[in-house]
């Protein structure tokens, strides 16, 4: 066995689909620039998500990623390579080890990565060193499964599909940790900050203090090209809700003829014809992203400049990732090599460190010196 | 509060820009479908290109309305509002100059397996099957916008004589480049979708590639003009 391994080790690195799960899709940060000529941008859900994973694995902003909706994917790794798992927490494991969220490991060839149910949140990432190297569609590599552009064919991830993957841009690093905010963790509700408009103007006072009073709930007619929220109808000025169609962005929030509004997310069509009341904060974006049905959401509203400058400050985490502090390190010998045991200061997870490069351990009891 | 908005009522001044979200403006031009707001409309847009403002990430132009995508790390709404409102208040006469027309013939097979609808659309408008083709095929159609799906055009143009209501039940699927009518527009599909157009003929011209820089045959701002054919070859 060992030795057919090695024989097809020759092969550019790869990963193969064990199992696909619900619905994995092959996403970057959108196809932008053909929205005049109907294609719809896609693109990761939670952006935030996908960003952090590139990060922690070191790759450029431009690299692939998988989305995997509501877990149950399981991947084997044909090389050795530098993996981190964000969004959704999954109790994912390595080869049967727990590897935490928002930490980017070391895995060995053939080691098989697998993720669980999808709890606190609705969508995971896998970002991978390199990138997943499905070629580019239009400037992009994302999946827009509507139009069947994009990914894989058009279509979502099936089992036994190999996906290449991408020459890293900088030596990977194992090890690297992205704290968690507290704030971003799933509130109930959800507190989503809007801006007016565009055509606020086509809805009454009344409806306008419907949408930004009322508490709404995520119905499980809601996907990737929007969120369909139940809650207290909306009062248009003259009972129509139709426009003259023009185009719509992310977050957009359009209400149609029976007045419950719908947030339009990454898959939406680029053009609607229903009057848009408000849009979204691209800062608060991601949370919609990671909204399953059910969740629930109050609107509060802000001005265009306060939205971008929330946006500023929270890009700025972004460029710069702390490393992991292995506190309190116990150091082994075991067959000659020194191992360093320790917890990760953030997020509680557990590291294994040897010559530098950082595993996932199980580990049954620990109980760091006083 | 965001400041630029909440007007009353629906009779607009125009231009009239309203950010769309932390991250858009659109640019209104008017408020019903007109050819001559849409003109403006492609007008503005080459007005806006040429302007080469930094930050800009795209421009969907539709019916009426102008959408500018911007990155706000950037260039903030306030300098964005201000260069666009610049812009959009060029006068009428020297925006609608700028626009050319580029006129896209579409070879048509009409009737048959291609249009299985035909004869019921000569039915509902009371004429002969000639004569749907003739009034069909004897106007360019301007396209107002693409939307919906990749390379949709909404045209604008058709005959009144042969607006024909929707398939009470939609097809499952449509096959690429059939071309259809739905009461006063007519249009044609550039891939295989579910639909519910009165199907009239079909054309064998690609007209969304993706493996192409310029994916799609039909471009917003130009014209479609449908040429009967016989056969697809």
């Amino acid at each position: 066995m060992y030795q057919l391994r090695r024989m097809i080790d020759t092969a550019r690195p790869n990963i193969r689909v064990i199992r696909a799960g619900p619905l994995s899709l092959v996403q970057d940060r959108g196809r932008v620039g053909y929205q005049r000529l109907g294609v719809s941008v896609s693109g990761a859900a939670d952006i935030d998500a996908l960003d952090i994973g590139n990060l922690l694995v070191g790759n450029g902003p431009k690299a692939a990623s998988l989305e995997v909706t509501l877990g149950g994917l399981v991947i084997e790794f044909s090389k050795p390579t530098v993996f981190a798992l964000t969004g959704a927490d999954t109790n994912a494991t390595l080869d049967e080890v727990p590897v935490g969220v928002n930490i980017s490991y070391f895995a060995h060839p053939y080691s098989r990565l697998e993720l669980g149910m999808a709890s606190q949140g609705l969508r995971s990432y896998v970002a991978i060193a390199g990138g997943i190297e499905v070629s580019e569609t239009l400037g992009s590599r994302s999946t827009h499964l509507a139009s069947a552009i994009g990914g894989i064919d058009g279509r979502a991830l099936a089992d036994g599909d190999v996906l290449d993957l991408g020459e890293p841009e900088q030596d990977p690093v194992s090890g690297r940790l992205f704290p968690i905010e507290k704030e971003n963790l799933a509130s109930d509700p959800l507190s989503i900050r809007v801006i007016l408009g565009p055509q606020d103007d086509e809805f009454t006072t009344r409806g306008i203090d419907t949408l930004l009073g009322s508490e709404y709930t995520v119905s499980d007619q809601s996907n990737r090209q929007g969120l369909r929220l139940d809650g207290p109808t909306i009062e248009s000025k003259t009972g129509s809700y139709d426009i003259v169609s023009d185009a719509v962005v992310n977050g957009s929030i359009q209400v149609p003829g029976d007045g419950k509004p719908i947030i339009l997310l990454a898959d939406r069509q680029t053009t609607g014809g229903y009057a848009k009341i408000a849009t979204v904060a691209t800062v608060d974006q991601p949370k919609l992203g990671q909204a399953p049905p059910g969740a629930t959401i109050m609107f509060k509203l802000i001005s265009v400049e306060e939205s971008q400058k929330l946006l500023s400050t929270h890009r700025r985490r972004f460029e710069e990732v702390e490393l992991v502090r292995i506190v309190e390190p116990i150091s082994l010998h075991v067959d000659g090599a020194r191992v360093d045991l320790g917890v990760a200061e953030n997020n509680g997870m557990r590291l294994a460190e040897v010559e530098g490069v950082n595993y996932p351990i199980l580990v049954e009891e620990y109980t760091p010196a006083d | 509060m965001a400041e630029p908005i909440s007007n009353a009522g629906h009779s607009h001044k125009h231009p009239r820009l309203v950010p769309s979200g932390d991250s858009a403006i659109v640019i209104e031009l008017g408020s019903e479908i007109d050819p001559s707001v849409n003109d403006r409309v492609y007008g503005l847009v080459d007005l806006i290109e040429n302007a080469q403002i930094a930050g800009i990430v795209e421009l969907v132009p539709t019916y009426r309305s102008l959408l500018v995508t911007y990155d706000l790390l950037v260039i903030r709404f306030g300098e964005m509002f201000d260069r666009l409102s610049d812009i959009a208040s060029t006068p009428m006469d020297e925006v609608v100059a700028a626009v050319e027309s580029r006129v896209v013939e579409l070879p048509v097979v009409y009737g048959g397996e291609d249009g299985p609808d035909l004869q019921a659309v000569a039915e509902h408008a009371g004429l002969l099957v000639q004569d749907v083709i003739a009034i069909h095929s004897g106007v360019d159609y301007r396209v107002y916008m693409i939307g919906f799906a990749p390379g949709f055009p909404y045209l604008g143009g058709l005959d009144e004589r042969i607006a024909t209501p929707r398939l009470k039940t939609p097809r499952v699927s449509v096959p690429a480049g059939s071309v259809g009518i739905a009461e006063s527009q007519t249009g044609v599909y550039p891939n295989a979708s579910p639909g519910g157009w009165q199907l009239i003929g079909r054309t064998a011209s690609k007209l969304f590639d993706v493996g192409n820089d310029e994916p799609s045959l039909i471009t917003p701002g130009s014209r479609v003009r449908f040429v009967p054919v016989t056969s697809h070859d």
